[in-house]
């Protein structure tokens, strides 16, 4: 355990009109060959924004841009209005503090149990054992699965595993959530269940988040559904209601060989005249 | 296998000396620096020193066997046997004891430090680690580094001490010498100089086994293929460098100490 705690606490606090995540112009290349090129948009607070694309588009590269795990060869990226390229080492680990994420394949320590991995922040924080095990208790309750924290990993199913990994994102109440194929290689019910708790997170906690996905179906279910806390569950947005039965907060970002084809709201998705989104979509 | 023009051959070594350079002094930064995982450096001391312990007991036991049964076929001629244990005692605590401590801890640590962290890496852990805000040179190579140059140090004691044990007793009871007289040439050719030079190359090679593992084991890719390359050239690579900065600080002690 270390000495301090994280540097995440002598931050600025959240600045409420700058974009949470901006991209300004940003390329990144991978052994010479270009995965993303001239990307730019925001994010704005409380919003959430839904990566589409076909496989090997850069979409989980965007998102490892985001969180820093990787350095754009070109342009800017502001997470909190904080370019993290030219902010020092320990300043960038200290900014993460801010920011969950939830890989692909879970990437949970193996070597940890449910409750160790969970709290992993809350103890490199040095928070007492005591007021990390309920947090921890409280976040599995959040994603019901609080029967499993003794357990290793290796004995979840690949379902339990994702809920574990976003139990471990939203512990320390992040102001940014980065989920990259949250459902990616689940059955249906199971991928229903993962995009309610991202759902959930979003319209309970309000929290802004990126979410990359290339299953249409799990999109529009987040576009098209709200959490209802009173029932537990989702449900969908009424259609003849203020907001036109769409999340007026959900937002599209779409991506073809590494270039933006599509940013705007659903509605405007579906009335794509763009043949190559119209076949995408289709 | 994907065949590479020597130019792009040599720019790929020349980044791969970078990359080793850069994770070894920020590694070395992080000693002085907060946090400190000290629950880790003891962890890892665990592993690396006691874990290591029979096996380091039991090749300097033998190898001190061996140095005592060939030294007196050789000193025979010359009518020298007593000098048997002057020659065990200089050369496990010169030469046999560090080396043998650093190629053997080395097989096994080196190893275990690519493997652990290559499996880390291929299965986005070290990526997790730092999405949650931990920096993994800190949390993971820091604490090996301490760990492997500290307990590297004591181990080749231990080797040193086997190593003569084995010789006294092979001496002893197979080659009928006195242990009296053999334990005093044994003490007695012993300087500080010597002991210096052989308490030197631990905490040379610790520092080689501690950073070439944690360097493969944290640029591995390729799934488990990648995980099994990363062991092996770890392995190699720090047994090499072991020997040659065995080379390089004998002859450095050679000019401070004399022959």
């Amino acid at each position: 355990m270390p000495e301090t705690s994280s540097d995440a606490a002598v931050l600025d606090p959240p600045d409420l009109k700058t974009p949470v995540v901006e991209f300004e112009d940003v390329s990144f290349y991978f052994e010479g060959k270009p995965v993303l090129q001239n990307i730019s948009f925001a994010v704005e607070r409380g919003q959430t924004l839904i990566l589409l694309g076909p496989a090997g588009c850069g979409k989980s590269v965007l998102l490892k841009l985001a969180n820093g795990l990787l350095k754009p060869d070109e342009g800017h990226i502001r997470v909190f209005g904080e370019e993290m390229a030219r902010m020092r080492r320990r300043e960038v680990y200290a900014l993460r503090g801010r920011i969950g994420m939830v890989f692909q394949e879970s990437a949970l320590f193996d070597s940890m149990t449910v409750e160790d991995n969970v709290a992993y922040r809350l103890h490199e924080e040095r928070m007492p054992e005591a007021e990390a095990h309920a947090r921890v208790v409280e976040a599995l309750k959040f994603v019901e699965l609080e029967d499993a924290i003794q357990k290793f990993p290796s004995e979840l199913s690949g379902g339990m595993r994702r809920r574990v990994s976003i139990a471990r994102a939203i512990i320390s109440n992040p102001d940014l959530i980065l989920y990259d194929s949250p459902t990616g290689g689940l059955d249906p019910i199971t991928s229903t269940t993962i995009i309610e708790l991202v759902m959930k997170q979003r319209d309970v906690s309000h929290t802004t988040s990126l979410v990359v996905t290339h299953r249409l179906q799990d999109a529009f279910i987040l576009a098209t559904h709200r959490f209802d806390p009173a029932i537990g569950a989702m449900k969908p947005i009424p259609k003849d209601g203020p907001d036109g039965g769409i999340d007026a907060g959900t937002k599209f970002l779409m991506l073809n060989e590494g270039k933006i084809v599509f940013h705007g709201t659903t509605e405007d998705l579906v009335h794509s005249d763009d043949p190559w989104i119209k076949r995408y979509l289709e | 296998m994907t065949l590479l023009s020597p130019e792009a051959l040599i720019k790929k070594q020349i980044a791969a000396v970078q990359e080793y350079s850069i994770l070894s002094w920020t590694a070395i930064a992080d000693i002085f620096t907060r946090p400190r995982y000290w629950a880790d450096i003891f962890t890892q001391m665990d592993s690396i020193g006691v874990g290591s312990m029979p096996i380091i007991i039991m090749s300097g036991f033998f190898t001190g066997c061996v140095l005592a049964l060939q030294s007196v076929t050789a000193l025979q001629e010359f009518g020298a046997v007593s000098m048997t244990g002057s020659l065990v005692s200089l050369s496990m605590v010169k030469e046999l004891g560090p080396v043998l401590t650093g190629l053997m801890v080395s097989g096994r640590n080196a190893a275990g430090m690519a493997s652990e962290l290559g499996s880390m890496k291929v299965t986005e852990q070290i990526d997790a680690m730092r999405a949650l805000g931990t920096d993994p040179i800190r949390k993971l190579v820091t604490p090996r580094l301490i760990a492997t140059v500290f307990m590297l140090f004591f181990l080749t004691i231990i080797a040193d001490t086997a190593g003569i044990a084995g010789g006294t007793l092979v001496a002893v009871s197979m080659l009928g010498l006195n242990a009296g007289s053999y334990l005093h040439s044994s003490y007695s050719s012993l300087v500080h100089g010597d002991v210096v030079q052989g308490l030197t190359k631990p905490i040379f090679s610790g520092f080689i086994i501690a950073t070439v593992g944690c360097y493969f084991g944290m640029k591995t890719t390729g799934g488990t293929q990648g995980v099994g390359r990363a062991t092996t050239q770890a392995v190699v690579v720090s047994s090499v460098f072991i020997i040659i900065a065995d080379f390089l600080v004998t002859r450095v002690m050679i000019g401070i100490f004399g022959s």
